[in-house]
């Protein structure tokens, strides 16, 4: 492939990515830990829009460009309500007892690795191992100018575009945002403040879980559903996450983009299977060099 | 008799099981300026947290205009009318100076930001550029926005833990004027203060905090002139009395 079609699938890898990051460094930025089920939250995510348009039949009739049908809307919002609804289970089960005992944040991560071990195995006893899709239809790429695009990826790469300018909106013009980057920054002003930290946590779950579920839902769109794909996403999310620095949405996008890019482009000079060194790679150069992002910022 | 504005009735209070202040009183009027002053470790910032709801008193209790408020947590305590500026990482760095005001008046929801507009206006340093992020802001500047943070919900008392630490001479002056305008509006405020000398000076009543007990209380100017109040803290005689008076807990480590 030549390098131009090449950046165009990193941009739209890079998209799944960057939406999938942009949940992960909010929840990072404001509950202060690495949260290590955020690659299994996507998997959740997907299969509870499979559950809707293929295990309830409700697929609707035929989209016009897009592989899935309009059912596909249906499973988006149950999706979408059902992730942060579960976050907000998780943090009331697991997180919070920990955060009002004064865990450490390394207890946090852990508690949130067997979190993640839970719904992958619950995830692969319900729908198995193999791979699935939502449609058996396929979605024919559109030649543009040489460069070949499916609709369904320009769909990703647009939604990624949209949630990202809400994601800002929502931080930068509301009430709510403002205190959720006011509790990223320190905590105990905002309480200070007058601001009930607790209701921002849960907030900050349950729109973080909200955007947990486009991400899962346009990953299984752009590749499969399968047991582990949202696992598989998790270590380019983190680098993503890192290089864009930590609480940052927009440096999550810019992160996601650079590593999506960059992990297609390398199949150039080396083997297509040592692709997900990429991310690796960039997650160890920028903890090494620019530990606290590119661009250094917090929500 | 009307109840006190604010009263702390025998608190202790402490870290991990241990108090630091013990049975410690207190009363202020509406409109009145109270400083506490005493050696490091006297527990003058322990007694500050534990008066506002950041700590929990293991003893004793606070009351608001006679209402029992002890058990209120910060957010609670902002509500019924009690500001508090902490001393260190007093404004929210990534936020603009504005959206910091918007902060301080977040219970008033959408009048929050006609208040920030006031408060813009009585801080000029700060009105001139409500766009720039808090952390660029000099020492002072930040001093300037934490007070106003703080003034948002037009509170009843302010409570102030060292608001001129690390500020220089000039700047802290500039502090003291504020303060001293902000209670001629009505508002009562009890500082904790190391630059003793000037925080008195403005103050209906000083409070001198020596390992956790209430050792002194006199009317501002009569504790300024106080020989031995002077030579303790507020550095008039040779700095190598301070040390004495700092109890020793733990045989000098």
């Amino acid at each position: 492939m030549d390098t131009l079609q090449l950046v165009v699938v990193g941009t739209i890898v890079g998209s799944v990515i960057g939406l999938g990051a942009m949940g992960l460094t909010l929840t990072y930025g404001i509950l202060k830990f690495a949260n290590f089920a955020h690659g299994d939250l996507l998997t959740l995510a997907m299969f509870l829009a499979f559950a809707v348009v293929s295990d309830l039949g409700w697929a609707g009739p035929s989209m016009p460009w897009f592989s899935f049908g309009w059912g596909m809307l249906g499973g988006v919002v149950v999706a979408v309500l059902g992730l942060a609804a579960f976050s907000l289970a998780a943090d009331r089960l697991v997180f919070r007892p920990l955060r009002s005992r004064g865990s450490a944040v390394i207890t946090m991560a852990i508690a949130s690795l067997g979190l993640a071990i839970m719904i992958r195995a619950v995830i692969q006893i319900a729908w198995g191992s193999g791979p699935l899709r939502y449609t058996t239809g396929i979605n024919r790429a559109n030649d543009y100018f040489g460069l070949k695009v499916k609709p369904d990826q320009i769909l990703i790469v647009a939604l990624t575009a949209v949630v990202a300018v809400g994601l800002y909106l929502l931080l930068h013009r509301t009430r709510l945002g403002k205190a959720m980057r006011a509790t990223a920054d320190n905590p105990e002003l905002a309480e200070v403040s007058g601001i009930d930290t607790e209701r921002i946590r849960q907030a900050t779950w349950a729109i973080g879980g909200a955007l947990t579920a486009i991400a899962g839902v346009m990953l299984a769109v752009q590749t499969q559903l399968r047991f582990d794909a949202g696992f598989n996403l998790l270590l380019p999310m983190f680098a993503a996450t890192i290089l864009g620095g930590i609480g940052s949405p927009w440096g999550a996008l810019v992160g996601g983009l650079v590593v999506g890019i960059s992990q297609e482009l390398s199949t150039q000079w080396i083997d297509t299977g040592f692709k997900p060194a990429v991310p690796f790679a960039i997650l160890i150069v920028m903890l090494l060099a620019r530990p606290r992002g590119l661009f250094g910022s917090t929500v | 008799m009307s109840p006190a504005l604010f009263e702390a009735m025998e608190i202790s209070a402490g870290y991990g099981g241990a108090d630091i202040i013990h049975r410690v009183s207190l009363q202020i009027d509406a409109g009145e300026i109270v400083t506490i002053i005493g050696p490091n470790g006297a527990g003058k910032s322990t007694f500050l947290k534990a008066a506002f709801g950041l700590l929990r008193p293991s003893h004793g209790m606070t009351l608001l205009r006679g209402i029992d408020v002890t058990r209120l947590r910060p957010p609670k305590m902002v509500a019924a009318g009690v500001s508090f500026v902490p001393q260190l990482d007093n404004v929210f760095p990534s936020l603009s100076i504005r959206e910091n005001l918007e902060m301080g008046g977040y219970l008033a929801g959408r009048h929050a930001a006609a208040r920030a507009d006031e408060v813009l206006a009585m801080f000029p340093e700060l009105g001139r550029r409500p766009t720039e992020h808090a952390g660029r802001l000099s020492g002072g500047q930040r001093q300037a926005l934490a007070l106003g943070r703080a003034l948002m919900l037009n509170p009843v008392l302010l409570m102030l833990d060292e608001p001129t630490a690390a500020l220089s001479p000039l700047v802290r002056n500039d502090v003291f004027e504020r303060l001293k305008a902000i209670r001629e509006s009505g508002v009562a405020i009890l500082i904790v203060e190391q630059n003793a000398r000037e925080a008195l000076a403005i103050s209906d009543r000083g409070v001198v905090l020596v390992a956790g007990s209430v050792a002194l209380e006199q009317p501002g100017v009569e504790m300024l002139a106080n020989p031995s109040v002077g030579r303790l803290f507020l550095g008039l005689d040779d700095p190598e009395a301070v040390p004495a008076a700092i109890p020793t807990s733990n045989g000098g480590g």
